[in-house]
């Protein structure tokens, strides 16, 4: 394929898609050894309320709001969860699901009521992603990268996810040791002082910030399968945990470019019209390599593993 | 840092907190669902000795420990530590918790585990160093465990895991170890080592707080004991506290007379 159709159709997608995977991933591989994987799903759910509010109250869809109004959303399902616990007396889990479905309904209703048809923002786009849609028009060819004028052209989108990722990866690297810590033996990491209820909060926080910037690559629903699939994969890789989040970004990586090209092209080498689902061909990716890790990785066999 | 010893000639001690209890606890209540799971429990640790914490089945024995840790929160009480608060003083203990509650299947080697023994030493940013390795090593070689340092920690046994844990907390040199229930599942081979690292412990001036099960080795092991049901039954030392009387106190119908007798005739 030729550059001059490549750098404006594909390239800021396919960029899009890898940095979001790879958002995810690293928040991820805690979630999934902190057996609170689905705390990623509730937040990937949340934060469609928290993005709406913030949109309903700035009239726009810009980067700094809708964090905000997502890490809103995620600390007051933290609140909600617990209190629901507390005062109904109900285990954790149910007490997520409910408060997430709920949050997630209103997010749906609020967005169904809302006037967004000026803008990107409507119910298909939250659930399954917008990735094909987010081209750089003003591209000519690989030259464009050279050029200020097109540069200013790329989506808003790329940079939101870029910066978020940036951020992100610094967090990590910053907490990298009190996060590992109170991961592995919490107990422990209370005596050392650490601020252990703390940590956990900004993990769900920082998670939900990688939820709202991958939002537009995938859409609240499938980006579940990005929190998850990568993390677990690598975790049948290795048994050491910065190998561990490093095989992670490589399976997102993978994930997102496969799934990105064989969306794009894969129903046209079988013989078929159409181009599927971008967003849906990711997570298929990054669950069949889910899948190859668990049959081969050398890792997969553990003493300790938990088991069914 | 061994704590400096007072000079033997009844001249001022050395070290002044010698004078003050390693663990000195006043009236702390711990409840789960409202229920007190220890209560209003006075406590005081005897410094340079081992004291074993024991008690039935359920009585708050490793709740009380976690309590003065702040691992878990308390409805009232006071906790100190060498005459200090416990934030202060957090530099100068050092926790082994039950290996039952940790995920053995977290993606770690053995150096890695005992590594976070450091973290306090190496903050948020310093990288770890060859020294800051040895000093790992040397403790992995002080449990018997040196050459494991490279294994993942989910491979390891029980006896090992333990070990592992107690190398952390050697690392931390700290001057108060409090182990909960560290003998529990380890084979014959590890219970040796583990108390022969702590008897080192002692003769070193540090203090050892152990959260113990198994009545038939408190005489051999330990100098002191703390008897807990719910509400503290008895504390002193081995020899006028671990009788007959104390325990069928705090185990109720529990024990038969001829354990009884075994273990405190």
């Amino acid at each position: 394929m030729s550059g001059a159709l490549f750098v404006p159709l594909s390239l800021t997608p396919l960029l899009i898609g890898v940095l979001a995977a790879i958002a995810c991933a690293i928040p991820g591989n805690f979630l999934v050894l902190r057996r609170q994987a689905l705390i990623g799903d509730a937040i990937s759910h949340v934060v469609l309320p928290g993005i709406v509010v913030a949109f309903l109250l700035t009239g726009r869809v810009e980067t700094l709001p809708m964090l905000l109004g997502a890490a809103g959303a995620a600390v007051l399902a933290v609140i909600l969860i617990e209190a629901v616990r507390r005062l109904g007396n109900i285990e954790p889990g149910a007490a997520m699901g409910v408060i997430f479905t709920a949050m997630f309904a209103g997010g749906v209703l609020l967005l169904e009521q809302s006037d967004t048809s000026s803008v990107h923002l409507d119910v298909e786009h939250a659930l399954y992603g917008n990735l094909e849609s987010l081209i750089w028009l003003d591209a000519r060819g690989w030259v464009s990268l050279l050029d200020p004028e097109a540069l200013a052209g790329l989506p808003p989108e790329l940079l939101r996810i870029a910066a978020t990722l940036l951020a992100l990866c610094l967090l990590c690297w910053l907490f990298w040791r009190p996060l590992a810590l109170s991961t592995f033996d919490e107990a422990f990491a209370r005596t050392l002082g650490l601020p252990v209820g703390l940590i956990g909060l900004g993990l769900v926080i920082v998670s939900a910030g990688a939820a709202v910037a991958a939002f537009d690559a995938v859409g609240s629903i499938i980006v579940i399968a990005m929190f998850i699939c990568p993390p677990a994969a690598a975790r049948m890789m290795t048994n050491r945990l910065g190998h561990q989040v490093a095989w992670s970004v490589l399976f997102a990586t993978l994930s997102a470019v496969l799934g990105f090209v064989f969306a794009g092209y894969g129903p046209l080498w079988l013989g078929f019209a159409d181009a599927v689902s971008a967003a849906g061909m990711i997570a298929t990716m990054s669950g069949i390599i889910l899948v190859l890790a668990a049959s081969f990785g050398p890792c997969r066999r553990r003493v300790g593993a938990p088991t069914a | 840092m061994p704590l400096t010893l007072a000079s033997r000639d009844g001249a001022t001690p050395v070290a002044e907190d010698l004078t003050r209890a390693p663990l000195s606890v006043r009236g702390l209540t711990v409840a789960y669902a409202e229920k007190p799971a220890v209560f209003s429990v006075d406590m005081t640790i005897a410094p340079g000795r081992m004291t074993a914490i024991i008690g039935p089945n359920g009585a708050g024995k490793s709740t009380l420990l976690k309590a003065c840790l702040g691992i878990i929160p308390r409805v009232s009480g006071q906790v100190q530590i060498f005459g200090q608060s416990l934030e202060a003083a957090r530099g100068r203990l050092a926790y082994v918790p039950q290996r039952a509650s940790i995920d053995w299947d977290f993606p770690a080697r053995v150096i890695d585990v005992v590594l976070m023994g450091l973290s306090r030493e190496l903050g948020l940013l310093r990288r770890v160093r060859a020294s800051h390795r040895d000093r790992a090593l040397a403790c992995l070689d002080r449990v018997g465990m040196r050459d494991f340092a490279e294994r993942q920690i989910g491979q390891l046994s029980g006896g090992q895991q333990q070990r592992v844990f107690l190398a952390r907390a050697l690392v931390q040199e700290a001057d108060l170890y409090l182990l909960d229930e560290p003998f529990a599942g380890v084979d014959a081979a590890t219970e040796k080592a583990i108390i022969s690292v702590l008897k080192d412990l002692r003769a070193q001036g540090r203090t050892v707080v152990v959260v113990h099960h198994d009545l038939a080795t408190v005489p051999e092991y330990f100098d002191d004991v703390f008897l807990i049901a719910t509400r503290k039954i008895a504390e002193g030392s081995v020899d006028t506290t671990f009788t007959a009387d104390n325990l069928q106190t705090a185990y109720g119908g529990r024990l038969a007379m001829a354990q009884l007798d075994r273990v405190a005739g």
